[in-house]
């Protein structure tokens, strides 16, 4: 410290915990997108001296982070909460095998749903693969943790879950920076018998897991991560993450034990606390994670009948649960129109779609922008599971219903990279006939638009190896495989028919980019030429943002109009409409 | 210890309202002050509203506002102005863009969109201040510039020192848009004075 005041920035909790990992030492960062973490690496980037990749999937990168901890550095792998479904293979068998240099990986969870397709609560991955767990609660404990993270790995030889929620992730709160730690590199040391887990090593393994969590239940229970602050004693609350900062809000009274580090679950200090306390609370989000564990002490507690188990609590509903009190909540605002999020001016997927609920055919959906097909007016999307599903799902179907089933499955270019390759393969292994759609935008549009195999850049933009979607899907035995432009409504509709027709497996790529991408390559806006446009709002049923109402047309029903402000000028209203009414500003029907 | 005080950001995905949230909460740190702020990020963000909670003062604690809470509500948009008012507190403050952007649901769903916000806002016992950051955006030279336009708006209701506002817009803007920032918070300062000020 150079004497002066210690840097002091506003960082959000994915920011706070970048820059953790510069200051841990931390060497190597992997990671797939995916909201409320996608930030962590974004951020990593910036920091040339950590080496930083995005991951196909977070299978990878929990996989790649291990191996450099086994050589020796100090390695982050980071992702959203059901990335780490797909990471947990790899995890539940390195808890086995410990570490060398520090193994923490990050799963920001997302209650509330606000992005995701479902509200697990990752703790119980702790637990599962019997690793250690913090929870940081603002932004300056994400630094301070992530860094007690990897000194907990390197101590212990465990990989260590940090988990956050939405609004740890997102939250900006200030933190006061340090100075990176000078961290001499380890190398590898070759140990067959930690890292070769042949049964007669893992059994062997097994009870050196056993061991290691009972010292960390002792370290639990004295950590300065776990920590009482007494108040009165009446009311005493157990509480850890974002559920901490609400209940200190709702309750300055009260007596507090905070968990930064809930798992191993500390016992003693639960019990010392308990029974310090007349009335005690377990006030968390999702699961009774630490309520369980609390009664299975054998002490009484008030915790999920007073705090749901849905979404997201807050300082109201905390009061509430306490004092035993209806939360007083603001009424609902009534007879406004919604506003749902929805596809982009000009997002290619529109065209795609169109052509889809046309042809009624049977959609299995995957994770993305495009999942917004499911919203009115396109209605389009049947199905929505995980990254890859819509391709297995499409199989299924046809298994169940018949090769002449009208299914076709739809996936973006970053989720068939992810986990659509093996189920392609099983469609053709297994003589399968199925349509898959892949949408190439050319990037991770829904996180933010973040590079991956299929776009041939880095996470920190460098060029590299640009894996062609084509030559995949004819190395795995898609012998028809067809490229079109989404814009090109005829082509779609023509390519998807001969597809569905076809008795074999068929993948069309519909490729052309986001339009986030380049906002230089969208066309001029387009206008609606009122004396031609009869107000039949065919074109309204795209749901594309820029076209609005305007004036009155026959029998009272409005006329379109375009937003030229919002006008990506992609055509597709023009060429849905069956008057030619839509052309260019400047006149001439396009 | 005092209640923190809440200010709610809200309007569409895609008209710069995290940044203005993020230049707000740089001009309270900057100030001395505690501050916490949340907002969501991905699906929620894809032309959907869009919101942006900012608390600050001596110790803040949860980095949302409690539902019903906020103290002052800056609306980038009229329809959203109204579907968060019942955010605002009784008699609370609406800093209210005179912005329209009409979701595709009022043309196809049962609910028109209101053409009478600002009327139900002040009839409902709030004090509203109506901004045209549109044109004064438009003046300034950017209609992207509405954003810094509102926080004009909202620095009379502040009481913080200017330079703070100065320095917080030069560290947000990179260069190339950074005067025709400041000449929208110059211009908007002057144009949203308050009448009692």
């Amino acid at each position: 410290m150079s004497g002066s005041q210690p840097k002091r920035l506003l960082l959000s909790g994915n920011e706070a915990i970048a820059r953790g990992a510069v200051e841990a030492g931390v060497r190597f960062a992997a990671a797939y997108p995916g909201t409320p973490s996608t930030e962590i690496l974004e951020t990593i980037a910036a920091h040339t001296e950590i080496a930083c990749e995005w991951s196909p999937n977070e299978k990878v990168a929990v996989e790649v982070a291990f191996g450099a901890a086994l050589g020796g550095a100090r390695a982050l792998a980071s992702m959203k909460h059901v990335g780490l479904n797909v990471a947990a293979d790899p995890l539940m068998t390195i808890s086995y095998t410990g570490v060398n240099g520090g193994l923490v990986i990050v799963s920001a969870d997302d209650p509330g749903m606000h992005s995701s397709q479902n509200e697990q609560d990752n703790r119980h991955y702790a637990r599962f693969a019997k690793v250690p767990l913090l929870e940081p609660s603002d932004s300056q404990e994400c630094k301070d943790f992530l860094i007690e993270a990897f000194a907990l790995s390197e101590e212990y030889d465990t990989p260590v879950l940090l988990r956050t929620t939405t609004r740890i992730s997102h939250g900006r709160s200030l933190v006061v920076l340090g100075e990176p730690l000078p961290l001499a590199p380890r190398g590898f040391v070759r140990d067959q018998a930690k890292y070769v887990m042949i049964p007669a090593h893992a059994r062997r393994r097994h009870a050196v897991v056993e061991e290691r969590l009972v010292r960390l239940r002792d370290l639990a229970n004295v950590t300065r991560l776990n920590r009482v602050e007494l108040g009165d004693n009446k009311i005493g609350i157990i509480a850890s993450g974002v559920a901490y900062q609400y209940v200190k809000e709702a309750c300055p009274q009260a007596s507090v034990l905070k968990l930064g580090m809930p798992y191993p679950f500390p016992g003693h200090l639960v019990r010392d606390f308990a029974a310090a306390v007349e009335r005690l609370f377990v006030v968390e989000e999702l699961d009774p994670f630490l309520e369980d564990q609390v009664r299975a002490l054998g002490i009484e507690c008030t915790g999920k009948e007073r705090f749901s188990l849905l979404g997201e609590l807050d300082p109201l509903a905390v009061a509430a649960g306490v004092s035993g009190a209806q939360p007083a909540l603001p009424p609902e605002p009534e007879g406004l129109p919604m506003r749902p999020p929805v596809m982009c001016p000009g997002c290619p997927h529109r065209g795609v779609f169109e052509v889809l609920r046309k042809l009624k055919v049977i959609a299995t959906g995957d994770i993305g922008c495009y999942t917004l097909s499911v919203l009115p007016p396109l209605r389009v999307m049947d199905t929505c599971v995980c990254m890859g599903a819509s391709i297995g799902a499409a199989h299924g179907l046809e298994m169940a219903l018949g090769d002449a089933c009208n299914v076709v499955g739809v996936i973006g270019d970053s989720t068939f990279v992810h986990g659509g390759i093996a189920p392609l393969l099983d469609i053709v292994y297994n003589q399968g006939t199925s349509t898959i759609i892949i949408l190439d935008n050319r990037t991770t549009a829904m996180t933010g638009r973040q590079d991956h195999p299929a776009t041939g850049r880095t996470a920190r933009g460098d060029e590299t190896f640009r894996l062609n979607l084509q030559a995949v899907c004819r190395a795995v035995g898609v012998e028809d495989v067809r490229v079109v432009d989404p814009y090109d409504l005829e082509a779609v509709e023509k390519h998807v028919k001969a597809a569905l027709a076809h008795r074999a497996p068929s993948v069309i790529i519909a490729d052309r980019p986001c339009v986030l991408l380049d906002r230089n390559a969208l066309g001029e806006p387009l206008t609606v030429d009122e004396e031609l446009c009869t107000a039949c709002q065919t074109c309204l049923q795209l749901g594309c943002p820029a076209l609005s109402l305007g004036a009155e047309g026959p029998k009272g029903r409005r006329k379109a109009r375009i937003v030229s402000e919002l006008c990506a000028g992609c055509h597709l209203c023009a060429r849905v409409c069956p008057k030619e009414a839509i052309q260019h500003a400047a006149g001439g029907a396009s | 210890m005092s209640k923190p005080t809440n200010i709610m950001l809200v309007g569409v995905g895609g008209q710069g309202i995290v940044l203005a949230g993020e230049v707000l909460a740089q001009v309270l740190m900057l100030a001395g002050h505690d501050v916490k702020k949340s907002e969501i990020h991905g699906m929620a963000q894809r032309g959907g509203t869009v919101r942006s909670d900012v608390r600050f003062g001596e110790t803040v604690f949860s980095p949302t506002i409690p539902p019903g809470q906020a103290d002052i509500l800056l609306a980038f948009e009229q329809l959203e102005a109204l579907r968060h008012l019942p955010q605002v507190v009784t008699g609370g403050l609406v800093i209210a863009s005179a912005e329209r952007i009409v979701p595709t649901t009022a043309h196809l769903g049962p609910n028109p969109y209101p053409d009478d916000a600002m009327a139900r806002i002040r009839g409902a016992g709030y004090r509203l201040q109506e901004v045209d950051a549109p044109a004064l955006a438009a003046q300034a030279g950017n209609p992207r510039t509405a954003g810094t336009c509102l926080l004009a708006a909202l620095a009379w209701h502040l009481d913080l020192p200017e330079e703070v506002w100065d320095r917080a817009l030069h560290d947000a803007y990179p260069k190339k848009i950074l005067d025709v920032n400041l000449r929208a918070f110059a211009l908007a300062r002057e144009a949203t004075q308050p009448a009692s000020s």
